[in-house]
């Protein structure tokens, strides 16, 4: 799966003369490849037996360098299944996006080959098992992202992508000291060993360093209030695609990274840490939504948006129960399908009103351009968490969750979480629906651009699979429940 | 009494001492330089023909105590080629190689006498040699000696130039005096010891009565420092970024890979041979070293405005990384000496490679005077993809991030080795300076691709050897980040 687009990357290196020439054949070519990963990805899903979604299936175990015991050990569960396929499915629909409306800034070649890049690392980051290989492949995503960023990104491309890479580089140093603490005291770097042994073999003292340590790793690329500064910058400049798959898939990375390693893990230090991971999960969720209220670029408020999304990914973990992390799980496919199809969406009205500012926007835009208008709302609702679309489950699942935490941890605590959630969930509407108010209601501006009502082919190529998804996940969780289920309560031992 | 010595044990170093005589007398007949030049080369590559089948051999020493005089101790010998000798011989061989390589053009271009460039170059690599060899501490003094004075020499051989003479002045002044506190260091462990073989040494000291530890933990402190001067560890680093400036280009590559790796195999052999009884003294005294050598280097880094500088003070940095697994003192000190080793092995392909690139850079500059700052480098992906590609590629594997798998695994593995001797806090320093690292190769990386400024410069190809350099140095760096596994099981094995 990973192999298809390692190779189409590495074609791209071929000199541009000799192997398809023209801007147009290397886009289709990224879209085939990407194409023929997501067929990789959904064939696996047929092969999964979803009978039993706590075992690790289609395995690779290879022993890489035994003399560091290091393995090249691929596998997927009930986890990282959901996770493997919305990455397969965004980054194929980037390439679709892409074909009628490439990035300003040409090197095409360059770009197609980035993103296949990119996309070998999350893939690989979804389904490593050995902590090296995951942290290799957590590696493999930095400097692609940093070039889309830097090459293809708006006018302070270069301070964000800097700030990004900076900050996701600092989170990786880091977790690698917590793996390594983690992988030298249990005498292995076998994630599925690890899990099963659920701490045994680490003292206390181990376990509460590298939980934290970990913990800060991954709460970087979450990213977690108040580490997440880099963020609504790196958002704001990226390209359309870039902003895609950063909201969509990267950020998944470090809330996998907790449930899939520090979690099981560390199960010790899980409990010394949790409250405060809550209370900073509830801080990011009430700061995004205020900070949204306050942002006038339709960009940035996403990114802020995503701020408070991944508060209550967080906040599920945090509660250490069965419910709150398959809430995170959730929220996480939830905000990648949502966020996706949001980031899409500004990207086209950046595309056609050449802004992304609320004021300048003005109103008016289910007048002047329903259709576009009317997927935004869609979006935007589904984002807020109206029940019945994707976002709501991941958000009611983890409120409950704090609701009835983990025995070990405070309930007093986490009830004031669960209030103070609530009262983000509120903000988070308040301002969505301001922002509709602004853009889509009211008097249309006097001069709209021209073609600003036409919605393209590739344009609803890319954003009806999200639609579906989110409607679909959204009246039938079970779906997407059902398979995780199974691998969180054998997270949690058994039960 | 008439010893028998072991010839072919101690071939690597005697070849090139008989060649380096023989270049010297062959200058003083006019042989001309280019010939001079490619015996030279011939004279490291015969010298590496002779060291490749004694690694795989067994081990053979010479130069022991004789059978009569011995008494009860251990054979003692001074001259050891095991395979942990035999590893660094063959990195200090190759990528001495390199420097000949590099130094080709330099010598006609800086008009330096080529006859005592080659003479002062191979007596140079003699020291390293048997300093890798060396089981006893009159050895040791003598090869770091033998090691440092030609350096000196070969720093001032420009002798026009002011800077030049002014960074030999420093070099020598820092190393006379790192030479005497060593040889006192050494009186003392002898005279608290009565010893100078190391493995009589490592258990006379376990068995030391206690009025005597304070005299031996300073004189072990002390020897410390004669190393500590080699590898350019802050506090005895100040030499190494005007001496890399005002040398010739090759010499600095020579001193930043072949000097270091030989500082860095007589560290591993005191301490792990001699000392290791006193971990408890030295260990602290390494990690709080290593910790200030690379936050030192890589603050400074980040200031320089000159390529080379900026070299110089990353390679102090990179020897902060090396230091780092020797902190763990005696707790699994073999496996953070084979962290060392593999470190050093990667860090001389990656370091060679950027030192060649600048070297090759530098003459398409042309005599303009100065040193090339950084910003000379922008745009130079545009006149020479090739060449600005291996350069990215050097400075990403430096900074240890994918694509360079091979800087990654060599910070894995030393974070490892650190983390497993129980010194978290110093892995923790080391990962906030990854970042610190990152951002100074990066903005380089980044300005080779950027808009070219400033005028262009003639675009002269750089000669044969260079090229090859380049090439063999890309290769190599390409190949070991694919297949890192070579490097760290080769060392794994050996020690």
């Amino acid at each position: 799966m990973m192999a298809i687009p390692l190779l189409g990357a590495l074609a791209l290196l071929l000199p541009a003369g000799r192997f398809l020439p023209g801007e147009t054949a290397v886009r289709r070519f990224g879209l085939g490849v990407s194409g023929a990963t997501l067929l990789v990805a959904v064939s696996a899903v047929t092969a999964f037996d979803f009978g039993d979604p706590a075992r690790m299936q289609l395995e690779i175990d290879r022993s890489w360098s035994p003399a560091i015991g290091l393995r090249f050990h691929l596998g997927m569960d009930g986890i990282s299944l959901p996770l493997v396929l919305l990455t397969a499915l965004l980054t194929f629909l980037c390439f679709v996006h892409t074909i009628k409306h490439p990035p300003a800034g040409g090197r095409t070649r360059l770009l197609t080959a980035l993103l296949l890049v990119l996309e070998v690392g999350l893939l690989g980051t979804f389904t490593a098992l050995d902590l090296v290989l995951f942290f290799v492949f957590f590696e493999v995503v930095l400097i692609p992202m940093y070039a889309i960023i830097a090459i293809w990104g708006g006018a302070n491309r270069r301070p964000a992508a800097t700030k990004f890479i900076l900050y996701t580089l600092l989170g990786s140093g880091l977790l690698l000291v917590g793996m390594l603490l983690v992988g030298v005291q249990a005498g292995t770097l076998d994630m599925t060993v690890l899990a099963d042994r659920h701490g045994e073999g680490l003292t206390r003292g181990v376990q509460i360093t590298a939980f934290l340590l970990m913990g800060l790793g991954f709460a970087i690329k979450a990213p977690m209030w108040p580490l997440h500064t880099w963020l609504p910058a790196a958002h704001t400049e990226a390209p359309t695609v870039g902003s895609v798959l950063l909201a969509g898939t990267l950020l998944k990375m470090g809330t996998y990274g907790i449930i899939r390693i520090a979690l099981p893990a560390t199960p010790e230090g899980a409990v010394f840490w949790a409250p405060w991971l809550g209370l900073f999960a509830v801080v990011g969720i009430v700061y995004g939504a205020l900070a949204c209220l306050a942002q006038t670029d339709l960009k940035r408020m996403i990114a802020y948006s995503s701020v408070g999304h991944m508060g209550f990914v967080l906040l599920g973990i945090a509660t250490l129960t069965p419910v709150g992390v398959n809430a995170a799980l959730f929220g996480n496919v939830a905000h990648g399908l949502i966020t996706g199809l949001l980031f899409f969406l500004a990207g086209s009205v950046k595309d056609r009103y050449g802004t992304g500012d609320l004021r300048e926007l003005g109103g008016g835009m289910l007048t002047t351009a329903p259709r576009l208008a009317g997927v935004l709302t869609f979006a935007s609702v589904a984002s807020l968490g109206l029940p019945g679309l994707a976002g709501f489950w991941g958000e009611m699942l983890a409120l409950l969750g704090a609701y009835r935490p983990n025995g070990d941890l405070p309930r007093g605590v986490f009830l004031a979480f669960m209030v103070a959630g609530a009262l983000g969930a509120l903000l988070t509407a308040a301002y969505f629906l301001r922002m509709l108010a602004k853009i889509t209601h009211g008097p249309p501006p006097a001069s709209v651009p021209d073609g600003a009502g036409r919605v393209s082919a590739y344009e609803y190529a890319a954003w009806t699979p999200l639609i579906a998804l989110t409607l679909l996940v959204g009246l039938w969780p079970k779906t997407l429940l059902d398979v995780t289920t199974g691998p969180v309560r054998a997270l949690f031992g058994g039960g | 009494m008439i010893q028998g010595i072991d010839y072919a044990a101690v071939a690597p170093p005697l070849i090139l001492a008989v060649a380096a005589i023989g270049l010297l007398l062959a200058d003083a007949f006019d042989v001309p330089r280019r010939v001079l030049g490619l015996l030279s080369g011939a004279a490291v590559a015969v010298a590496l023909a002779a060291a490749v089948p004694l690694a795989f051999g067994d081990r053979r020493a010479t130069f022991c105590v004789p059978a009569g005089l011995r008494g009860d101790g251990p054979p003692s010998c001074s001259y050891v080629a095991d395979q942990f000798t035999m590893v660094f011989q063959i990195i200090v061989l190759a990528a001495a190689l390199v420097v000949v390589l590099l130094s080709l053009r330099e010598i006609t271009d800086s008009r330096i006498p080529a006859g005592e460039f080659h003479f002062l170059l191979l007596a140079a690599v003699v020291g390293a040699l048997t300093l890798v060899a060396a089981r006893d501490l009159i050895l040791l003094v003598v090869a770091l000696e033998t090691l440092s004075l030609p350096v000196f020499a070969l720093v001032a051989l420009r002798r026009y130039d002011g800077v030049a003479s002014e960074a030999a002045i420093k070099l020598f002044l820092v190393s006379v005096v790192s030479a005497a506190v060593m040889l006192f260091g050494v009186s003392l462990v002898y005279g608290a010891t009565g010893a100078m073989h190391l493995d009589r040494i490592a258990p006379a000291l376990e068995n030391l009565p206690g009025t005597l530890d304070p005299v031996a933990g300073a004189g072990i402190v002390l020897v410390l420092v004669g190393f500590g001067f080699k590898v350019a560890a802050v506090p005895f680093h100040f030499w190494a970024p005007d001496v890399y400036q005002g040398a010739p280009l090759p010499v600095a590559a020579f001193l930043s890979v072949v000097s270091k790796a030989a500082g860095f195999a007589g560290f591993a052999i005191v301490l792990s041979l001699g000392f290791p009884a006193y971990g408890h003294i030295w260990g602290p005294v390494v990690g709080v070293i290593a910790a200030l050598t690379m936050t030192l280097g890589n603050l400074m880094a980040l200031r320089q405005g000159t390529a080379i500088r900026l070299l110089a003070w990353s390679s102090i940095a990179q020897s902060g990384y090396m230091l780092a697994p020797l902190a763990v003192g005696a707790n699994r000190l073999p496996e953070a000496v084979a962290a060392t080793t593999a470190y050093m092995a990667l860090y001389a392909v990656m370091n060679l490679g950027a030192f060649a690139v600048v070297i090759g850079f530098r003459r398409r500059l042309g005599a303009v005077g100065g040193w090339d700052s950084l910003a000379d480098y922008q745009g130079l992906g545009r006149r020479s993809p090739a060449v600005a590609a291996a350069l990215a590629f050097f400075l990403i594997c430096l900074a240890g991030l994918p694509p360079g798998v091979m800087g990654l695994f060599a910070k894995v593995v030393v974070f490892r080795a650190t983390v497993a001797g129980g010194v978290t806090w110093l892995a923790v320093i080391m990962a906030l300076n990854t970042v610190i690292g990152l951002y100074y190769y990066l903005k380089w990386a980044v300005r080779l691709f950027g808009e070219p400024s400033g005028p262009a410069y003639a675009t002269a190809v750089p000669g044969l050897p260079l090229r090859v350099v380049v090439a063999v140095t890309a290769a190599g760096a390409i190949v070991l980040s694919v297949a890192p596994q070579i490097v760290l099981q080769a060392v794994t094995s050996v020690t």
